[in-house]
């Protein structure tokens, strides 16, 4: 066969079962104490610092990476459960999610050992917040047309340029970002740039927030004037970023938050159609079940192969494309299905209320953590066609 | 994938390719090689893998016969091993012994029914069965005053109806008037006609997802062959983008099926998550089936279109196999209700409970 495409039936096995009742225990506790309302999914531009502090007191977060650094040592399939289970309670994660899910990983293979003890242990404790730094004005999808230079100086870098539609920034304590330390070569166009840790609010950073058409600010432009970074902030190879890029790609594209987006307008349709639907009604919902069923068991196993240390990165990106792309269709499916619900439905409201704000979040997912086009373009590698 | 990791799907790989393979079948418009096939399958003990040694099978785990199903599904298998294996494994539950030769089951949709009368004759009609004209015993679930029950019925005491799928295999009406049986017993306590649907619509899903498999395998083959412009079609981006989806569509279905199948195997009980399995399995295979065979269809051009290139005798077969058992709409509906039943702060808990 030309594609080897694989998805076993991966289960999760026994203690993760504990582990998310203690996960739906704690989350029940925090709504009870009005943290959050889990119906309420417009949580994007909340941060909530002692939130994120309680998950990390939890053990919750930098759960797979070393105890040393002040992690757990538990599985991915662990830490699958707990994402999962925060993402469907519609819960404040803003603030610890991209330290967890990617920058804590990039800084356990790349950083110097002492930038590991200073900084992982205060990602586990919740304390701090990350930003990945990769779009420019002029390079978002090819990432390796940035122009944000990094200049040698002593004992360090200058670095002078934008950055842009940088989540979390404003209220992010470091950056993960890639600069210009050299020109790209004839022979490789992906030479020359160089992966740094950023660390934000210092003299020649200014952060601009961004509206975005759900009226939130959660995205930013970053500005870096003579911005001063050490050498020791280097992360990883000088001019070598490219080669360290692709095997994070399948942490970042294949967990459940690439298919869970949106899913709390389908829970509030089952609601709102109650116990006997129609046909239609009971139709449209048997086929998004299913449709939901199956892209969890793909992401699922794409979780157990990464636990099995393999770089599923072909598999990751299958997972994101359908899981996008059914994400950012389910708030249309569920406006269609819920259009001859009963007025008389005691979750009208909330549904609507919530339809609103998913229909104006559904084209993003597409987009952002790679369109759906990059990563058609990266199944068709997988496939042997390019 | 191709990747055979036990015997049984082994042998039946290798029977495969010397006997069923899908160009010189496509090739023989005699049909002479039926015989042979089926001979060298049974000779293996394939048919009835689901049949326990004392009750005349091989005995063989529910994980390989459905993994001995996906391999089917590869090739496009067109003789009843699936309905034989089903057959099979439908009597054995009721410690019936299997006789050699074809079977299928009857009913083969959750609608039709067949029922016990007193005198212990059975009467029904039952369509689109697969393949019932080549089938010389029937396996049959009927309902009488007193519950379920399984029967063995012989093929020549039916009336048969002679039909063809979309996929040109046999796809027939049987009525049974008053038929007395081989042999009937009782099904064991809690088995039903749902759970003989959804066994049946999970073989099916594995069928879908091999042919699915074979048939990314020969666009992408296809597309690296084809030149049109002075360059190979894959090097379009249209083109590799259809394939890119082809493949998600593939992997989708695969990962549905095999879930589904590894659950029913190690069920101890057909309980919501085992119901949600196979039900989300036959309706994401179909949805599957529909969306990418079109897109296998589309790279190959008009030659894909043609009676004498093989891709029709997955992407037709693929379509047809979505109607037995209960189809996509059949389960959609079902599983809805189910769900809707349940309440929706159970919808969660019933889709992350393994």
């Amino acid at each position: 066969m030309t594609a080897a495409l694989r998805f076993d039936p991966i289960r999760l096995p026994e203690k993760c079962e504990q582990l998310r009742k203690e996960v739906r225990a704690f989350l029940a506790e925090e709504i009870a104490a009005g943290t959050f309302d889990p119906h309420k999914p417009n949580r994007e531009d909340t941060d909530a610092p002692e939130f994120s502090r309680r998950v990390g007191a939890k053990g919750w977060l930098g759960m797979t990476w070393p105890k040393k650094y002040g992690g757990q040592e538990r599985s991915f399939l662990e830490r699958y459960v707990v994402t999962e289970e925060m993402r469907v309670a519609n819960a404040p994660t803003r603030r610890f999610f991209v330290a967890d899910r990617q920058s804590g990983p990039v800084l356990l293979k790349y950083a110097p050992e002492h930038i590991k003890m200073e900084i992982l242990p205060r990602i586990c404790r919740g304390e701090i917040c990350f930003a990945i730094g990769m779009s420019e004005p002029n390079s978002g999808s090819d990432l390796f047309a940035a122009k944000t230079r990094a200049t040698k100086t002593d004992g360090g870098y200058l670095i002078n340029g934008t950055k842009i539609w940088t989540s979390s920034a404003h209220i992010a304590d470091y950056m993960i970002a890639i600069f210009r330390t050299s020109p790209p070569t004839k022979e490789n166009r992906r030479h020359g740039l160089t992966q740094f840790l950023v660390k934000m609010k210092q003299p020649g950073i200014k952060v601009n927030p961004i509206g975005q058409i759900t009226g939130q600010y959660e995205f930013n432009e970053v500005v870096f004037t003579d911005h001063f970074i050490p050498d020791d902030h280097v992360l990883g190879e000088v001019d070598g970023a490219w080669k360290q890029a692709t095997s994070e790609l399948a942490y970042e594209r294949s967990g459940p938050e690439r298919f869970l987006e949106t899913y709390y307008v389908l829970t509030e349709l089952v609601r709102a159609v109650g116990p006997n639907p129609d046909t239609r009604s009971a139709e449209g919902i048997g086929r998004l079940v299913a449709q939901l069923h199956t892209m969890r068991r793909m992401s699922v196993s794409v979780a157990g192969m990464l636990q099995a240390g393999k770089e599923p990165v072909v598999e990751a990106s299958i997972v994101k494309d359908i899981g996008t792309v059914w994400e950012q269709q389910l708030p249309h499916r569920v406006r269609d299905l819920a259009a001859f619900v009963e007025e008389t439905a005691t979750n009208r409201e909330t549904l609507e209320r919530q339809l609103d704000f998913a229909i104006k979040t559904a084209p993003k997912l597409t987009i952002q953590g790679g369109t759906t086009e990059v990563l058609r373009g990266i199944i068709a590698r997988g496939l042997g066609l390019r | 994938m191709a990747e055979s990791d036990n015997i049984v799907v082994e042998t039946a790989e290798k029977i495969f390719a010397d006997l069923a393979d899908p160009q010189t079948i496509n090739n023989d418009k005699k049909g002479s090689w039926q015989a042979p096939l089926w001979q060298a399958l049974s000779e293996a003990g394939l048919p009835l893998s689901w049949v326990p040694d004392d009750l005349g099978g091989s005995g063989a785990s529910l994980a390989d016969g459905f993994a001995l199903l996906n391999a089917a599904g590869r090739f496009a298998v067109a003789v009843p091993l699936a309905e034989t294996m089903l057959a099979g494994w439908l009597l054995a539950q009721a410690r019936i012994a299997s006789p050699e030769g074809e079977m299928t089951v009857l009913p083969a949709s959750p609608k039709d029914r067949i029922t016990l009368d007193a005198d212990g004759s059975l009467s029904g009609r039952t369509r689109g069965v697969p393949f019932a004209k080549a089938a010389k015993h029937f396996a049959v679930l009927a309902h009488g005053k007193d519950g379920v029950s399984i029967a063995l019925v012989d093929a020549a005491k039916a009336r048969i109806e002679a039909g063809l799928n979309v996929g040109y295999d046999h796809s027939d009406t049987v009525t049974l008037d008053k038929v007395q049986p081989v042999t009937l017993k009782p099904a064991p306590k809690g088995f039903d006609q749902t759970t003989l649907m959804l066994l049946g619509g999970v073989a099916r899903s594995l069928q879908i997802a091999g042919a699915l498999e074979s048939m990314l395998d020969i666009s992408v083959r296809y597309s690296n062959e084809r030149v049109a412009f002075e360059k190979k079609i894959s090097k379009f981006q249209a083109v590799q983008h259809n394939l890119a989806r082809l493949a998600g569509e593939s992997a989708a279905a695969l990962a549905a099926a095999t879930s589904a199948a590894d659950a029913i195997a190690n069920a101890k009980a057909f309980d919501d998550e085992v119901y949600l399995e196979a039900a989300s399995a036959k309706i994401r295979c179909a949805e599957a089936a529909e969306k990418g065979g079109a897109i296998a269809h589309q790279v190959h051009g008009a030659i894909g279109f043609t009676m004498e290139h093989i891709l029709h005798r997955y992407s037709l077969r693929a379509l047809a196999w979505r109607d037995d058992f209960g189809s996509e709409s059949h389960w959609a509906v079902e599983l809805g209700k189910l769900v809707a039943h349940r309440g929706a702060d159970e919808l969660w808990p019933l889709v992350a409970s393994r």
